[in-house]
């Protein structure tokens, strides 16, 4: 796969201001209104509730009791549940699009949870934070530290992530397991996407987060 | 919940309502009653053609001119109609006036609430209780076994009698969690949303179990006479009491009996070196059991807990518990309590993912206390603000009006 065929730049939303977050409204963006959604780890439901004000049906599963109870009492479909554990109990095609916003890096079996979104939704819309960003490789190359960001505080031992990869290492895997990237993003510490048409290095480079929009049937 | 009574004596009292009370409300309800003719008998699982029969029920609010309002609550084992009203046999506050009320998530003036004592109950609805109109007689055992399924399609000939196609909601805890999947289950059209709280869509083995220990008391008491004490002018009140007794246990925790009462005496410093109630648990117990009597069947208990048992949903759905909700548009939310052991969070957890794989939209909630199962009927905020939440978002997507936002 090419970069260039990767990296189809348009428009984006994320200038709009208000109670949203920068990554959130560039999800939103990348779904087209009136279909359905699972959101795998959506927290306290901030996502869904965009969505929702965009006529999108929109769900959700949360691991923590907290999150979960917090956005039922939002009045969003969302239940308590485990992305390595629960996806295989939703059916093939259940939904038009599934998200999984900053959390495949938390996940025990990426791969598997991958393919289970591209199994239960047409499409699949995947962010992470890059650990290729360079300020990641500096505090690893000068300082000696396992790398900590504002958006990645915890230290190596009390963190929930434990399968950091590069935007490079996750387009690795995408070829690996056939799944075709429609549209690619790479956000830099705002949430603000890279604007410019650049190669994946660049990206990989200086970009802090990468968001991807997947379906099937890419790949070698 | 209750207080703590001194009990004097080591046994059980006998009730201090009348019978003759009791059995009034068995044919002549207080609430509002509807009557089924010959020309429209009740189908029960077990083959019979239950005819004539009634269903005594209690409504709240108003219905609103599109009938797009209505909301059935389902009672649980030993509930009955009086959701939010004072009980006419025991002069208490409705069972659920934490929930049903105004400024409750549940308030008469947006919803109109129905609910109906369960057939096979004995506040009003035909039961073992009930005369048999073919002999003269309380009915005893000779009243059909019936199921949770039977129940339910009771309901819905009370539901089309009020004039009602679709329920807004259909709200339950326990056995009236049971009897709201059933609902979404057997007519998944007729119900915009469920509320099932700390359920099951099957009944354990350790809770038939349960149910078998509390029908073995009153099935051991004397004056129980084969169920049919009722001719003799006598109610098995001991085997009844314990079996209650036993129950209750299983309604709390560990932890909340702990709190509640550690190992504190009952009026008492020092031990009696007898079986009188020393400790206040003890003392609690005696009066859970010596109140339920008061107002409840025996033989209502006995088919009641038997609904329950052979209450399977994915049974009846060659076993795959989602087929029962294939392509269902009902909107769930289910809701369990950490601490109920009787219907722990892994019998929802079940429920979610069938829902799940029939792409049903559900909202689940495991809420945090240590008060057991009872929980549901206790004054536990997150699982109002949820409830509210749940409702306030169904009836948004209703267009309904909401009038406190």
């Amino acid at each position: 796969m090419s970069v260039q065929q990767v990296l189809p730049l348009n428009g984006l939303a994320a200038e709009q201001s208000g109670p949203f977050r920068a990554d959130h409204l560039l999800v939103a963006e990348m779904v087209k209104p009136g279909s359905k959604v699972l959101d795998v780890g959506c927290g306290d439901g901030d996502l869904l509730q965009l969505l929702e004000t965009r006529g999108i049906d929109g769900r959700g599963i949360e691991l923590s009791r907290e999150g979960v109870n917090r956005c039922v009492a939002k009045g969003l479909a969302v239940v308590q549940g485990d992305a390595d554990t629960d996806l295989v109990n939703y059916p093939d095609d259940a939904f038009d699009y599934v998200i999984l916003s900053q959390t495949l890096q938390a996940t025990r079996q990426p791969k598997v949870v991958l393919e289970n979104l591209l199994r239960i939704g047409r499409r699949a819309i995947v962010s992470f934070p890059n650990f290729g960003f360079w300020r990641m490789r500096l505090q690893l190359l000068i300082g000696g530290h396992m790398p900590r960001t504002e958006n990645l505080p915890a230290s190596w031992y009390d963190t929930a992530n434990i399968h950091f990869c590069t935007i490079k290492d996750f387009v690795e895997l995408c070829d690996e397991i056939h799944v075709k990237m429609e549209r690619a993003e790479a956000l830099d510490l705002y949430g603000r996407p890279l604007r410019l048409r650049l190669p994946w290095w660049v990206w990989n480079l200086f970009g802090e987060q990468g968001v991807f929009l997947l379906s099937r049937g890419g790949g070698k | 919940m209750v207080g703590v009574k001194s009990v004097p004596s080591p046994t059980i009292p006998s009730p201090t309502i009348s019978a003759d009370d009791r059995s009034h409300e068995v044919d002549h309800p207080s609430s509002e009653v509807a009557r089924f003719g010959a020309d429209q008998p009740l189908r029960l699982d077990c083959g019979v053609d239950l005819t004539p029969f009634q269903i005594a029920y209690k409504t709240y609010g108003e219905l609103n001119a599109d009938r797009s309002n209505a909301v059935l609550i389902c009672h649980a084992l030993t509930g009955d109609q009086h959701v939010a009203n004072v009980h006419p046999v025991t002069g208490k506050p409705g069972w659920w006036e934490t929930l049903v009320g105004p400024g409750r998530p549940l308030d008469p003036s947006k919803y109109f609430i129905i609910c109906s004592n369960v057939i096979g109950g004995c506040m009003g609805s035909t039961g073992p209780a009930s005369i048999n109109p073919a002999t003269g007689k309380v009915w005893g055992l000779d009243f059909p076994v019936i199921t949770i399924p039977d129940m339910v399609r009771a309901q819905a000939m009370l539901i089309d009698r009020l004039g009602i196609d679709t329920l807004f909601a259909v709200v339950g805890g326990s056995m009236g969690g049971m009897q709201v999947l059933q609902w979404t289950a057997a007519y998944p059209a007729r119900v915009y949303s469920a509320l099932a709280i700390a359920c099951s869509t099957r009944h354990s083995a350790q809770n038939i179990a349960f149910h078998e220990l509390g029908r073995q008391a009153v099935m051991a008491d004397p004056d129980w006479h084969n169920g049919a004490y009722a001719d003799q002018g006598i109610h098995p009140h001991r085997g009844l009491a314990v079996a209650r007794m036993a129950a209750h246990i299983t309604y709390l925790s560990d932890a909340a009996l702990h709190r509640k009462f550690g190992r504190r005496m009952q009026d008492r410093e020092l031990p009696t070196f007898s079986f009188d109630a020393d400790f206040q648990v003890e003392s609690y117990l005696r009066y859970q059991g010596s109140s339920f009597v008061e107002r409840f069947d025996a033989n209502s208990y006995l088919y009641l807990t038997r609904a329950m048992d052979y209450f399977d949903i994915a049974a009846d759905h060659g076993g795959v518990l989602a087929k029962a909700f294939a392509g269902i548009e009902t909107r769930f939310c289910v809701v369990s309590f950490t601490s109920d052991w009787l219907f722990p969070t892994s019998e929802s957890r079940a429920l979610v993912h069938a829902l799940n794989a029939s792409s049903a939209r559900v909202s689940f909630a495991e809420i945090e206390t240590d008060r057991g199962h009872d929980a549901f009927l206790l004054d536990v905020p997150e699982f109002f603000d949820i409830s509210r939440a749940f409702l306030q978002s169904a009836g948004k997507a209703r267009g309904l009006t909401n009038k406190d936002g």
